[in-house]
């Protein structure tokens, strides 16, 4: 994990530099011990913490099965969002913050669809009626959410694509101030709540496992959104003409390939896909308002870097992972040592995983390429 | 949303139509003037005078911020769709008057649809009072009424473009100041109000925006000045002069700005006192990540972590309440605030040394959030207050209220000298050996470990530096607010310091004080439009890093890597032409 | 020596610039004050100020507030004693640095003469000091911190009041309600690591301790957080047979509409208190809620004036209250309006003079002043409200989209 130390010798100040050495070696030595301690005690936490509340007998197996089944909800929806990250991720190299807004706008797609299929009379006239009510909500939110994104990229991100590194993370973080409080110039700072679907809240009579409809639901259309991006990326020639872009784009444009346009598809995928995933968090947990992107946003973010940033496989997995830390990690890690109020600290046990996994594995779960090139 | 970049000349437009490019310009105009309705700039501030109409007898403003947004649209649609025309003057005019009547059809149709059908279920500000505004208070009947307004203002601005450059500008400039001082009108007639000044104050400026004789003296103000300016070409004469009359020349001026910051207090009034603590605190901040960002190229998005640190050290050794555990003296808290920063800095920096780029930057935010809940959480409440927080933080100097130094002014001078100290010493590590081989990791961490630097020492330097100065921004924001809680350490705090180093000029140390008065003291400045406020702070973003994403005052190392990157042959001539005729559409 | 001789006469230009434009305002006596006078020449508006939060994830708690203000000053046409009202609002952030930079900003106005906020007690805690040293007034229409209130308070609460009730009371007569008229025993609470819910909630363990109850969790969630069945199966293992969870409407929306997914917490009765009384608490609990308990400031005892009050807030707001402190903000703009009116003197030629220390006295001495939340007395240390804390039962009826409900189970 650490740099060697300084292998070149300066021979003008030799020395020095072997004095220097014995200190350099001292301080290395410190370091590494410091690192060792600190994935020992993380680890030994993480351990002792599971075996107490474990032996302590407190909770039954059907909780740790409900604590599952939430964070796998959760978690799928931390996918969603996390694809978009990536994929932007892979193809321009920048983190595109405004992001979760653009989640957020199709969330409230969503919801006006639901309240006007509401007060027809159709979102929950019937298993059909409510299952064509919620793809209607999807596409509304997903033709909303497309053209918010590609907005932002042609105004905000297109002419700073030469431009140094964080110049677009400025700019993004511009956007999602500025989405966010459009929204909250459009619609108010109230919270708007999602009118009950009746049939998703039914659950499944499966034995010592409570699951509703909607978490069915989610989990199984996250999972064929996220099939069908993958088939896309790589078996249409477009999705080719994406994976060559984020791998080089100077050898992309020589070979004939749009690279414009594979920027353009990729943001238009993955806001296609956040406000999909807009809809069926909303369908969860039945509420938004204009701050709703904020934390799902930074969430997502965490997982595809937990996955490994630029790597598809990689945000699923570490979107299905943070989920289950979220849900499971603190009463299973902090309970067995009668730490107040455990669930407070999810996001602590969240982003503790993260460096861990990040010192393990600098570049994530599934990333190969460590992004040494810089724009 | 001003989005429009003026596209050079009328070379770009093709054969197609001569009146594409007004169209065009009209449908922009449209879309930002509905918006300006529906996002509730244009309903919320019609109230709001930027001139008042008190002193012609009118109860209600002359004209109100709301109606300037529009007006300003109209005429830049027109104004715009006037340049872009084909040659002739007619022409041009008429490419105002179709680019106008664009804008004001869309918003007759926003008077008619609103009216047809009750929209306000889903958007909040489209509300009757918004269609008498469109309607200039004629209803319904009157929907036709913002057609003949566009077309006029933009027929109007139309002729404006005709006009001379010089002229143009002195319009342009007037209009400006009539803009920026209505919109700062309450900041400056509040404190002349208090001093002997308060009869000017009532006559140049309303209760809210400008009186109209005030407005009437500002244009003509703004436009002798810069007729003058233009004559005379003072800046130029400036910069031509010998070093040592130059000198002569600037000193008063830079003498007499020093002594205005030294009784800027007494002068302006607490409030500026406090808006400009806050910058100063920011410019600390700024200061220490411009260390491990700007220097080394450490993104560090959890910079909140060690603000943090400082302001709870600070809290936890002089409160007077229950949590205290010490009852030091701030002066004495400071110092260990540091210290303990810094501590923090190497505990944090030492997990990460071997993470880069991007996933540097959200390892750095989690310690951000941990910092953040753990301060907040039950688990820690004996200790730091969870979210009760520490209260009763004295301040540094004891003194009774209504003196001098009582409130945020002792802050503000604490602050000034802490900022400029912190100034002084990042000056100095910039041009030191360290200060270099931050640098050199920045360019390229591979090439620096082979040159010798080691790798280690210089990052965790860079981190423990950089936390120290935030450390004493946060000791300071302690003594300044005399109370801290968890819900003050924020995520937004941290992207504040990030993004006020790039606006500011990434590497510059003038640029993070322009950085933190932009982006810190002008939010601050502008707390009367509360929510409208982040909305142009986002604009201001994209607008600042899409004309100067080299910042507002770039170091010299900045503008040459720019430069550098421009002068090159774009990478891949695909890329490049497509960026520039997308730029060009 | 010649410097000085500039500065004096610049001085006495300056001293007789003055001296000629207040000898204009001529023959009117203006009242001593030891805070100072403000003074309001004819034809400039009486400068009153909101601050509070208007930003942020509790943005509905300040503007509901403000929309009470508004229509304090509507009803009075936008003008007392003949002169146009001018409402300056100021945002607070909901966190103790913003208080105190608003604070800061609308302490160094001087044609201020009194304030409604702050909308939290932490944006109090940062700016009470500013706006006290200032001689201003400022009356609090959600603070709910019982502290701020408190005997024992410092000299810098010397120009602060609050019309909303202190927590004190409303954990305490939760505990009550749940103790001796559900008659449960075993209670968990959960709050959201704001001030407000982790204070209340301390209350209502408190007092339910000493009552001889039992608690069996004490949970908390974070802002922002929506999925609440990993905490609530956690508080479902300690088997409670109430679940407190004194927080805001987002949060607490989520909790309770998640609450009857989880296994074992089917029969549990939820409560919450005001920071959720309102209609988007109720929609985005949905169903979760029937049956369920809600503490807030008694309604019922609010005055009939409410009725149209809420009709007005209608027409301002263009939808049902978005949180349950706007009539609170509507009797605090009131009582200061009433308290001005009370202390201002009339100058010849319409100026109007208000002495800081008179009006901070005269909101102090108000008694039996009627507004819509009850019948208003503020006591030396600045509590106004009238401390009736009602249960309301969440039926179907509200459930199906009415809003507020109609009577309190209890009291």
């Amino acid at each position: 994990m650490l740099p060697d130390p300084p292998s070149i010798p300066d021979l003008l100040e030799g020395e020095r530099l072997m004095r220097n050495n014995l200190v350099e070696r001292l301080t290395e030595a410190a370091i590494t011990a410091f690192l060792f301690f600190f994935r020992v005690a993380v680890v030994l936490i993480v351990v002792i913490g599971s075996a107490l509340t474990l032996l302590s007998g407190r909770y039954s197996a059907e909780t740790w099965i409900s604590l599952v089944v939430s964070g796998l909800t959760l978690g799928s929806i931390y996918a969603l969002i996390a694809l978009g990250y990536t994929m932007v991720y892979g193809i321009l190299r920048m983190i595109n913050f405004a992001h979760g807004e653009i989640f957020m706008s199709g969330a409230f797609a969503g919801y006006f669809v639901a309240v006007g299929l509401l007060s027809v009379g159709v979102l929950n006239a019937g298993p059909l009626a409510t299952i064509i009510s919620v793809v209607v909500m999807i596409a509304a939110a997903v033709a909303i959410a497309t053209p918010t994104a590609l907005l932002v990229e042609r105004i905000a991100y297109r002419p700073l694509r030469n431009a140094p590194r964080l110049v677009p993370l400025i700019a993004a973080i511009g956007a999602s101030f500025f989405l966010q409080y459009t929204v909250r110039g459009l619609f108010g700072p109230g919270i708007y709540a999602y009118p009950t679907v009746n049939i998703l809240e039914d659950t499944l009579s499966i034995p010592g496992v409570r699951v509703r409809w909607v978490d069915v639901i989610v989990v199984v259309s996250a999972l064929l959104m996220m099939t069908g991006l993958y088939l896309f990326v790589m078996r249409t020639k477009m999705g080719t003409a994406i994976r060559a872009v984020s791998e080089d784009k100077e050898t992309a444009a020589l070979m004939g390939i749009d690279v414009n346009r594979a920027i353009v598809t990729t943001f238009g995928l993955g806001a296609a896909m956040a406000g999909a995933a807009g809809v069926l968090y909303s369908l969860l947990f039945r509420q938004v308002f204009y701050f709703t992107g904020f934390v799902p946003g930074i969430k997502a973010f965490t997982a595809a870097v937990l996955g490994g940033i630029g790597n598809i496989p990689g945000a699923m997995l570490g979107g299905l992972f943070l989920g289950q830390v979220e849900s499971v990690g603190p009463t299973l890690f902090l309970d067995g040592f009668g730490v107040p109020s455990p669930n407070q600290l999810k996001d602590v046990i969240a982003f503790t995983m993260l460096v861990l996994i990040l010192v393990f594995r600098p570049s994530g779960l599934l990333g190969e390429r460590i992004t040494r090139q810089r724009a | 949303m001003n989005v429009a970049a003026p596209t050079t000349g009328a070379g770009s437009s093709t054969v197609r139509s001569p009146w594409r490019p007004a169209i065009r310009t009209g449908l922009l105009g449209a879309l930002v003037s509905v918006y300006l309705c529906v996002v509730g700039i244009v309903p919320i501030f019609n109230q709001r005078p930027l001139v008042a109409g008190g002193m012609l007898g009118m109860s209600g403003p002359l004209i109100s911020l709301g109606q300037t947004a529009l007006l300003l649209t109209f005429l830049g649609a027109g104004f715009l769709a006037a340049r872009r025309a084909p040659s002739g003057r007619r022409q041009a005019v008429a490419a105002g008057v179709i680019a106008g009547t664009i804008s004001g059809v869309a918003l007759s149709a926003l008077v008619l649809i609103g009216n047809a059908i009750e929209i306000r279920n889903v958007l909040l500000n489209a509300s009757p009072a918004l269609y008498n505004l469109l309607t200039f208070n004629n209803g319904v009947a009157g929907f036709w009424l913002p057609i003949v307004f566009g077309a006029g203002i933009g027929g109007l601005a139309a002729g404006l473009s005709l006009l001379g450059p010089k002229l143009q500008r002195s319009l342009f400039v007037g209009l400006l100041s009539v803009v920026v001082l209505g919109l700062f009108a309450g900041l400056v007639r509040t404190p002349m109000l208090t001093s002997p000044l308060a009869d000017l104050g009532r006559l140049l400026f309303a209760e809210e925006g400008l009186t109209v004789f005030g407005a009437v003296l500002f244009v003509a103000l703004a436009v002798g000045l810069h007729q003058l300016q233009r004559t005379y070409r003072i800046d130029r004469r400036i910069a031509l002069m010998p070093a040592d009359r130059r000198r002569t020349v600037l000193a008063p001026a830079v003498i007499v700005l020093a002594l205005m910051i030294l009784v800027l207090p007494e002068s302006l009034g607490s409030f500026f006192a406090q808006v400009i603590a806050i910058v100063a605190l920011y410019v600390m901040m700024g200061l220490g990540l411009n260390i491990t960002l700007g220097l080394a190229g450490l993104l560090d998005l959890g910079f909140v972590a060690f603000f943090a640190v400082g302001a709870y050290t600070v809290g936890l050794l002089t409160s007077t309440a229950e949590l205290g555990i010490a009852d030091w003296s701030f002066w004495a808290a400071v110092p260990v605030a540091v210290l303990v920063a810094m501590a923090f800095g190497a505990f944090f920096g030492l997990p990460i040394l071997g993470i880069r780029g991007d996933y540097l930057a959200i390892a750095t935010l989690g310690f951000g959030e941990i910092i953040r809940i753990l301060a907040g959480s039950d688990l820690l409440k004996g200790l730091l207050g969870g979210p009760q927080g520490i209260i009763n933080i004295p301040k540094p100097f004891d003194v009774p209220p209504g003196s001098f130094l009582a409130g945020p002014n002792q802050i503000y001078y604490i602050a000034l000298i802490g900022a400029a100290l912190i100034a002084f010493i990042a000056f100095r590590l910039r041009g030191s050996r360290l200060g270099r081989a931050w640098l050199a990791i920045r360019e390229d961490e591979d090439v620096a470990e082979a040159i010798g630097i080691n790798l280690v020492q210089t990052k965790l330097l860079a981190y423990m530096l950089g936390a120290a100065f935030a450390g004493l921004g946060g000791a300071v924001f302690a003594g300044l607010v005399g109370s801290i809680f968890a819900s003050s350490i924020e995520l937004f705090v941290s992207i504040n310091v990030a993004s006020l180093i790039i606006v500011g000029g990434m590497g510059s140390i003038p640029g993070v004080i322009v950085g933190a008065i932009f982006l810190i003291g002008l939010p601050e400045l502008f707390r009367e439009f509360s929510e409208y406020r982040f909305l142009f702070y986002g604009i201001a973003l994209i607008a600042m890093m899409r004309f100067r994403p080299e910042g507002l005052l770039p170091s010299r190392i900045t503008l040459r890597e720019l430069q550098v990157a421009e002068n090159e042959e774009p990478p891949g001539g695909a890329v490049g032409g497509v960026v520039a005729e997308a730029e060009a559409t | 020596m010649r410097f000085n001789k500039v500065g004096v006469l610049v001085a006495s230009a300056v001293l007789a610039f003055g001296a000629c434009s207040s000898g204009g305002g001529g023959g009117a006596t203006p009242p001593n004050d030891p805070l100072g006078v403000i003074t309001i020449p004819a034809g400039e508006s009486l400068h009153i100020a909101f601050w509070g939060v208007l930003n942020g994830a509790d943005a509905a708690l300040g503007q509901d507030a403000l929309y009470g203000v508004q229509v304090a000053v509507d009803d009075r046409g936008g003008k007392l004693l003949d002169h146009t009202i001018r409402l300056t609002t100021e945002d607070g952030g909901c966190k103790n640095d913003g208080g105190a930079t608003a604070a800061a900003k609308l302490a160094a106005d001087p044609t201020i003469v009194g304030l409604v906020g702050s909308s939290c007690s932490d944006e109090t805690v940062g700016g009470i000091k500013s706006l006290t040293d200032a001689g201003l007034t400022t009356i609090s229409p959600s603070n709910t911190r019982p502290a701020l209130t408190a005997a024992t308070r410092g000299p810098e609460f010397a120009g602060y009041l609050r019309t909303a009730h202190s927590d004190t009371f409303q954990g305490k007569a939760v505990a009550d309600f749940v103790f001796t008229v559900l008659k449960k025993t075993k209670a968990a609470t959960i709050h959201d690591g704001s001030s407000y819910g982790q204070a209340l909630q301390q209350v209502f363990v408190d007092a339910f301790k000493a009552l001889g109850g039992t608690i069996v969790a004490q949970e908390a969630v974070s802002k922002g957080q929506t999925d609440m069945k990993p905490v609530l199966t956690k508080v479902a293992a300690a088997a409670p047979e109430v679940i407190y969870d004194p927080i805001f409407t987002a949060e607490g929306g989520a909790l309770w509409a998640q609450h009857a997914q989880v296994p074992g917490l089917e029969k549990v009765i939820m409560i919450g208190s005001d920071g959720m009384f309102s209609p988007d608490f109720i929609k985005a609990a949905g169903a979760g809620a029937e049956g369920n308990y809600l503490s807030s400031p008694n309604f019922s005892a609010f005055q009939g004036t409410y009725k149209d009050f809420l009709v007005k807030y209608k027409a301002k707001a263009g939808k049902d209250p978005l949180s349950a402190f706007h009539a609170h903000a509507y009797d605090a703009t009131n009582m200061l309006f009433a308290a001005i009116e009370k202390v201002a003197v009339k100058g010849s030629n319409g100026v109007l003079y208000i002495g800081k220390k008179a009006l901070r006295d005269a909101i102090y001495a108000t008694k039996d002043f009627k507004g819509v939340t009850g019948t208003l007395t503020c006591s030396p240390t600045g509590d106004c409200g009238a401390p009736l804390i009602a249960l309301y039962q969440i039926t179907a009826r509200e459930t199906g989209g009415k809003w507020p409900p109609e009577k309190p189970v209890w009291p």
